[in-house]
C-alpha cells in the first residue's frame, strides 16, 4: 500500500509570512480586519488567565494561545442553529458561539457556572473526559437529522483523543448513520507530555477518515482563511444533509498544557520557535500591513483594546462570582428527591453554620 | 386486559411510547430485525421503521454516548445494552456523561433517556452475563435506578421511565422475562418512580427485595406463615434510587425486624444502604439487626455453582428466623 497520508495534503491559503498561497474565498479583507482584532483581544485574555492562575486568583486553566485560528475558523462559518460540542481549551470557540470567556475563568476557578451556557447558545459545557464528547456530537447531530433540521454540528477534540475508544466509536457511528457532523480536530501536536507520534503510528489524523468511508481533510490550523474557508463549505454541505467529514487542523500548542504543566520538560525550544514563527495573528498581521488595511498605529491601538477588553471580563467575572450554595442540589434531578432533600436541609445548616 | 408476560409487557410499553411520542427512538445492538436477543423489542422495526427503531453497531460507548447527545438535542433513546455486564463499557458515559448534564450545566441541559438492561442470574447464562451491578448506579447521583419484578409493575415503570425527565437505568431480571403471566391492562398507565410497593402485609418482620429476588421474599413469606406462624410483611422496592425511604422505615417500625435480599454481592451492595437507613431512622424500634441475604463477596459464578451461589428461600427464611429469634 502506498503512503495514503499523500492522499490528504495540508490546505493553505495564506502562509506564515502572510501571503496569499490560495485566495481568501469566502473570507473579505474586512473580516480579516475584525478577526485579527478579535484574535488579540482572546489572545490577551489568554495571556491574562494564566496570569491570574499565577496570583492565585484562578485554578488551573488551560491556554488556547496558538490555536485562535483553528477555533475561530471552525465556528464563524456556523450559524446560530449550528451546534458546538467543545472541550476545556475551546474558550475562543465558545466565545465565537456565544458564551463568555469569562467560562474560562470560571472553569479554572471550579466555579458552577461553567456549564451554564447562555440559553441563546447552542453550544454544551466543556468536556473534561477525554473524547468523550465526541459521541455527545454525533447524538446531537443524529436528532437534527431526525428531526430533519438543517443544521451542522462541529465536535472539536484534540490529538491525544484520537487515541480513544469513544473517538473511534463515534467516527463509525457518524458514519454508519450519516449524521451532519464535523469532527474537528485540533492537532496541537502534543496530549500534555505525549507527541503526537506516540499517539499514532500513521502520519496524518485526518487519513483516519478512510477507515470510516468519511472524507477527510487536512488544514494548516494556523491559518484562518483556509480553515474558515473549508468549514463554511462543510457546514454548508452538511446542512444539506451531506456528512460527517473529519477535518484534522494542524496547528501548535504555544503555551503549556495547562498552568500546572513545564513543557520545557518534554518538548525543545527550538520546536516551539519554529511554531512561533507560524503564529496565526502575526500572519494576519502581516498580510493586513502588506495590503496597508492597518498601520503600526492601529496596531498600538488594538492593544489598548485588548487590555480595555479583559478588564471588562474580569469586571464580568467579579461581578458573576457571587452564587448560591444551595446550587449544589438543585439541578441533580428535575425534581429533588425526598431522600436528596432531606440531605439538603442538613447542608443548608450547615451553610449557615459556617456562614458561607 | 390481557395476560401477559414481563417480556410482553415490557414490549407493549415501548410500542405504546413509540406511538404516543415522535421522539421516541428504540436503540442498540440486535434491537431491530432481531426484535433483541430477548426479543423485548420484537416487532417494532415493522411497525416503527428504521430510523425509530435502530440497530447501531456493537459499541456500547457509542450506543450510550451519543444517546446522550441525541437526548440533549430533544430526542427520547430508549438504549438497550444487551447485558448489564458489558455496561462496564459504557461506565463513563452513564455515570460522568448522562448522569451529570443536567447538574453540569446547571440545568440549561438534560439527558432524559432510559437505559434497558437484562441482568440478574438463574438462566444458566456465560460468565459476565449473570452480574447484578445495580449498587454501581445507586452509588451515582444524577440518574435513577428502577427495576420491576412482575409483568404489570414492568410496563407501568417502563412508561414512566421514558418520561421521565432524568437518565433512568431499567434493569430488567432476566429470569422473570418468561416466568409468569400477569392480567396487564392493554391501555398506557404509569407507576411512579421513586415508591416502593408492600406486595404482602404482615406484622413480624420486613422483607425487602427488588426485582429477581421478589418471588423469592413471597415464597420465603409463605413458608414462614405456613411452618412457623410468623407474618411477613414483603417489600418491592421498584426503584432503588432514589429511594423510598419512607415506606421502608414505616413498615420496619411497625414490624421491628428486617431482612434484606439481593442478588448482588454482599459488600458495598445496595442492602447495606437499606441497612443503614433503617438504622438511622428507626433505630429505636428495632429488636434484631437488619441482616441480608445476598450474593458472596465473589465473582458470579460459572454456572455450575450457580445455584450454590444464589440467595434462596431457604436463606431467607432462615435469616429471618434468625431475626425473630434475636
Ligand atoms: C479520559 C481522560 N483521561 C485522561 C485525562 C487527563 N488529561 C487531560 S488533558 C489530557 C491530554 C489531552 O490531549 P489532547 O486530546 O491532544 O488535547 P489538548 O489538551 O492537547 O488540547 C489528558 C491526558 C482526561 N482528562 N480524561
Amino acid at each position: 500500500m502506498g503512503d495514503v497520508s499523500e492522499l490528504f495534503p495540508l490546505i493553505v491559503r495564506m502562509d506564515e509570512d502572510g501571503e496569499l498561497v490560495g485566495d481568501l474565498g469566502l473570507v473579505t479583507k474586512q473580516d480579516l480586519v475584525d478577526v485579527y482584532r478579535e484574535m488579540r483581544l482572546l489572545r490577551a485574555f489568554d495571556e491574562r488567565a494564566w496570569n491570574l492562575q499565577r496570583q492565585g486568583v484562578i485554578g488551573t486553566y488551560a491556554p488556547f494561545k496558538g490555536q485562535e485560528a483553528a477555533q475561530l475558523g471552525a465556528t464563524k462559518p456556523l450559524d446560530d442553529s449550528d451546534w458546538l460540542v467543545p472541550t476545556y481549551r475551546d474558550w475562543a470557540a465558545g466565545y465565537v458561539r456565544g458564551v463568555p470567556v469569562t467560562h474560562g475563568l470560571f472553569f479554572s476557578k471550579g466555579h458552577p457556572r461553567v456549564g451554564d451556557v447562555p440559553k441563546s447558545a447552542n453550544v454544551l459545557p466543556a468536556q473534561v473526559v477525554i473524547g468523550a464528547q465526541t459521541l455527545h456530537g454525533v447524538g446531537v447531530a443524529w436528532a437534527a437529522k431526525l428531526k430533519h433540521e438543517r443544521t451542522a454540528t462541529v465536535v472539536t477534540f484534540g490529538d491525544g483523543s484520537t487515541s480513544q475508544g469513544d473517538f473511534h466509536e463515534a467516527m463509525n457511528f457518524a458514519s454508519v448513520f450519516s449524521v451532519p457532523l464535523i469532527f474537528f480536530c485540533e492537532n496541537n501536536q502534543w496530549a500534555i507530555s505525549v507527541p503526537i507520534e506516540r499517539q499514532m503510528r500513521a502520519k496524518t489524523i485526518a487519513q483516519r477518515a478512510l477507515a470510516y468511508d468519511m472524507e477527510g481533510y487536512r488544514v494548516d490550523g494556523n491559518d484562518y482563511v483556509a480553515v474558515y474557508n473549508l468549514i463554511a463549505e462543510l457546514a454548508g454541505r452538511v446542512r444539506n444533509g451531506e456528512g460527517p467529514f473529519l477535518v484534522e487542523a494542524v496547528t501548535y500548542r504555544l503555551g503549556a498544557h495547562t498552568t500546572a504543566d513545564d513543557p520545557s520538560k518534554y518538548r525543545v525550544e527550538a520546536e516551539e520557535e519554529r511554531w512561533a514563527r507560524r503564529d496565526p495573528i502575526s500572519r494576519i498581521e502581516k498580510f493586513l500591513l502588506r495590503e496597508s488595511l492597518i498601520d503600526e498605529e492601529q496596531i498600538q491601538a488594538v492593544d489598548v483594546a485588548a487590555k480595555a477588553w479583559v478588564e471588562e471580563v474580569l469586571a464580568d467575572f467579579k461581578a458573576e462570582l457571587s452564587i448560591s450554595s444551595s446550587v449544589l442540589f438543585q439541578s441533580v434531578y428535575a425534581e429533588m428527591p425526598q431522600s436528596l432533600a432531606n440531605q439538603f436541609d442538613q447542608y443548608m445548616k450547615r451553610v449557615k453554620e459556617v456562614g458561607a | 386486559m390481557a395476560k401477559l408476560n414481563v417480556a410482553q409487557a415490557l414490549n407493549a410499553a415501548l410500542a405504546q411510547a413509540l406511538e404516543a411520542d415522535e421522539t421516541v427512538i428504540v436503540l442498540g445492538e440486535d434491537v431491530g430485525k432481531d426484535g433483541g436477543v430477548f426479543r423485548i423489542t420484537d416487532g417494532l422495526l415493522d411497525r416503527f421503521g428504521k430510523e425509530r427503531v435502530i440497530d447501531t453497531p456493537l459499541a456500547e460507548s457509542g450506543i450510550v454516548g451519543t444517546s446522550v447527545g441525541l437526548a440533549i438535542a430533544g430526542m427520547k433513546p430508549v438504549a438497550e445494552i444487551q447485558f448489564l455486564g458489558f455496561i462496564y463499557e459504557t461506565m463513563d458515559q452513564i455515570a460522568s456523561q448522562a448522569a451529570r448534564v443536567r447538574f453540569r450545566s446547571l440545568g440549561r441541559f438534560s439527558a432524559p433517556m432510559v437505559i434497558r438492561t437484562p441482568y440478574g442470574g438463574g438462566v444458566k447464562a456465560p460468565e459476565i452475563h449473570s452480574d447484578s451491578l445495580e449498587a454501581l448506579f445507586t452509588h451515582t447521583p444524577g440518574i435513577k435506578v428502577v427495576t420491576p419484578s412482575n409483568p404489570y409493575d414492568a410496563k407501568g415503570l417502563l412508561l414512566a421511565a421514558i418520561d421521565d425527565p432524568d437518565p433512568v437505568l431499567f434493569l430488567e431480571p432476566m429470569r422473570l422475562y418468561r416466568a409468569f403471566r400477569d392480567e396487564v391492562p392493554d391501555e398506557p398507565y404509569r407507576l411512579p418512580l421513586g415508591k416502593a410497593s408492600v406486595v404482602r402485609e404482615g406484622t413480624d418482620i420486613t422483607l425487602i427485595g427488588w426485582g429477581p429476588s421478589v418471588p423469592l421474599l413471597k415464597a420465603a413469606a409463605d413458608e414462614l406463615t405456613a411452618r412457623h406462624d410468623i407474618s411477613a410483611e414483603v417489600i418491592d422496592l421498584m426503584t432503588l434510587t432514589p429511594l423510598d425511604e419512607e415506606t421502608i422505615v414505616e413498615s420496619v417500625k411497625r414490624t421491628q425486624r428486617a431482612v434484606v435480599v439481593h442478588e448482588a454481592v454482599r459488600t458495598s451492595g445496595f442492602g447495606g444502604e437499606i441497612a443503614a437507613v433503617l438504622q438511622e431512622k428507626a433505630f429505636l424500634y428495632l429488636e434484631a439487626p437488619i441482616f441480608r441475604v445476598t450474593g458472596y463477596d465473589t465473582p458470579y459464578p460459572t454456572t455450575m455453582f450457580e445455584d450454590l451461589w444464589l440467595p434462596d428461600t431457604t436463606q431467607i427464611v432462615a435469616t429471618a428466623l434468625d431475626a425473630i429469634r434475636y
